[in-house]
């Protein structure tokens, strides 16, 4: 579980976040959604560590970030996994060495160990012959498969993803974010999911928090974010097209 | 105020590159892919280089000694000491800053505008230490080929003028020999260091610290190396006064 209290950061002297509270639960994919420039990112990267609140304090599990010493830092960051929006894979190694890589790093383990953990995830994300390939030989979802691989190899217990689907097909990106669900039950981790996807909203917004202008303008799930009377929240909603026609339809009572 | 800013930054990245060290088996395969990379990829053009400076200035020479009074060995002389104290180790540096420096400067760069930095970061990793660490070691090996360089050019400058009909082969051994001070080697080797250490952490700055997209990366490697020839040829001269004068 992370635990957020009153989360203040700026740049230059202009206040991005502007006082968060919330949490996200274990075992539950928790959305962070809002429009461009609300605070997503930056929100999210005070969640990873990378950058550091100016006011309040993120808990991991009661672990309260800012208290922990380096060393106690580092360790923490260990056990956080991160898919990016760009994949971020590093593109000299293959996808196999790529999935390892985090294992290599912080495991003693020796390569046939570390390849049969490999070849596990490789296996629950459904990649398949991609092993040797390098990531620009793979298409767009097979490198988000990768780069979920990677992220869950070490068993983290928290995980991060950055506009997971974005630049997806809808197809594939349906895929991924029930990928991404499953993983955070069977895993039983604390999945934060950064997002302007509505489809993600509706597949797998399980707890939801909107940004607006760095404030937390609303919380809630998939079920509760069609029928708040919240207008931010619903003009972010039924901006899209499709989603106004259906409700034009709902309130027609078709 | 600009400046002093990136001056610093550039020894606080010193700083953060020595610390918080990769774990071993990590660090030895990376530090042998960067030797590849830096060093032994750039041997060819070192060699095609150094033969050639070698020879136009074994050339050069001969043509300007018109008075008779002066000994053909002065060829070789000429040559040895150009090519050791000035055209290996700072003239190839200066075009190394361009192969060597815009590769790491775009390497880099294009990790960071695709948040690879970012990952290995978050996976708890120093990534100054991972990225720059390995290259500073590769570039050790810099003055071995700064050495073939040196030996390539006087080979080179007793093609020209052997073959060229400037000397002959005996004087150029002769000159070649004379006066011959072992010091003028120590000052080209040290000053290869450091300039291998420039080559290493300049371009790697520039790449590391680059905001933007595509565009930016070239930009910084444009960047990477006029610094990097700039501060090259500012300790050369600092060099040269501290160890030779």
């Amino acid at each position: 579980m992370i635990e957020v209290k009153n989360l203040h950061k700026g740049f230059n002297g202009e206040e991005i976040l502007k006082g968060i509270t919330t949490s996200f639960k274990r075992g539950k994919t928790n959305l962070i959604i809002g429009t461009s420039g609300s605070g997503k990112t930056v929100f999210l990267k005070c969640l990873l560590g990378l950058f550091a609140p100016e006011k309040g304090s993120i808990i991991y599990d009661g672990k309260v970030y800012s208290e922990l010493d380096e060393e106690e830092q580092r360790g923490l960051r260990e056990s956080m996994g991160m898919v990016f929006q760009g994949s971020a894979l590093f593109d000299s190694m293959t996808v196999e060495e790529n999935i390892m890589f985090p294992l290599r790093m912080f495991t003693k383990q020796k390569k046939a160990e570390m390849l049969d953990r490999a070849n596990t995830v490789i296996d629950r994300v459904q990649l398949i012959n991609a092993n040797k390939k390098l990531p620009s030989e793979i298409s767009g979802g097979m490198q988000k498969r990768v780069a979920i691989a990677r992220a869950i190899v070490t068993r983290p217990n928290y995980l991060f993803c950055d506009e997971p689907n974005s630049g997806l097909d809808p197809k594939t990106a349906t895929v991924i974010d029930n990928l991404i669900q499953e993983i955070t039950e069977e895993y039983d981790i604390t999945t934060v999911i950064n997002t302007h996807d509505m489809n993600s909203v509706m597949e797998i917004g399980e707890k939801i928090i909107f940004l607006r202008y760095g404030n937390l303008e609303w919380e809630g799930d998939k079920s509760q974010i069609f029928k708040t009377d919240n207008e931010a929240v619903t003009d972010f909603v039924y901006s899209s097209n499709l989603f106004k026609k259906v409700r034009n339809a709902q309130l027609k009572g078709l | 105020m600009f400046y002093l800013d990136d001056i610093g930054r550039y020894f606080l990245m010193l700083k953060n590159t020595f610390s918080r060290m990769t774990k071993g088996s990590v660090l030895r395969s990376l530090i042998f892919k960067e030797i590849n990379d830096l060093v032994i990829g750039s041997v060819g053009i070192i060699i095609f280089l150094a033969f050639f400076i070698g020879a136009v200035v074994a050339i050069q020479t001969a043509l300007n000694l018109t008075n008779p009074l002066i000994p053909k060995k002065l060829i070789a002389f000429a040559s040895r000491q150009s090519v050791i104290l000035e055209f290996a180790p700072t003239f190839l540096s200066v075009i190394m800053a361009g192969k060597v420096g815009s590769f790491i400067t775009s390497s880099i760069g294009t990790m960071r505008v695709t948040e690879q930095i970012d990952a290995l970061e978050v996976m708890g990793i120093n990534s100054l230490n991972y990225l720059v660490f390995p290259k500073i070691v590769a570039m050790l090996m810099y003055p071995f080929i700064i050495a073939i360089a040196m030996f390539i050019g006087i080979f080179g400058g007793y093609v020209a003028g052997v073959y060229g009909g400037f000397v002959s082969s005996s004087e150029f051994i002769t000159g070649l020999q004379e006066e011959f001070i072992p010091y003028h080697l120590v000052y080209a080797f040290l000053k290869t260091f450091l300039f291998a250490f420039l080559l290493a952490t300049i371009p790697s700055f520039h790449g590391y610290y680059m905001r933007g997209g595509a565009l930016e990366v070239g930009k910084a490697s444009t960047s990477a190396f006029v610094w990097t020839t700039v501060v090259i040829i500012i300790s050369n001269y600092i060099l040269t006064q501290l160890l030779l004068s």
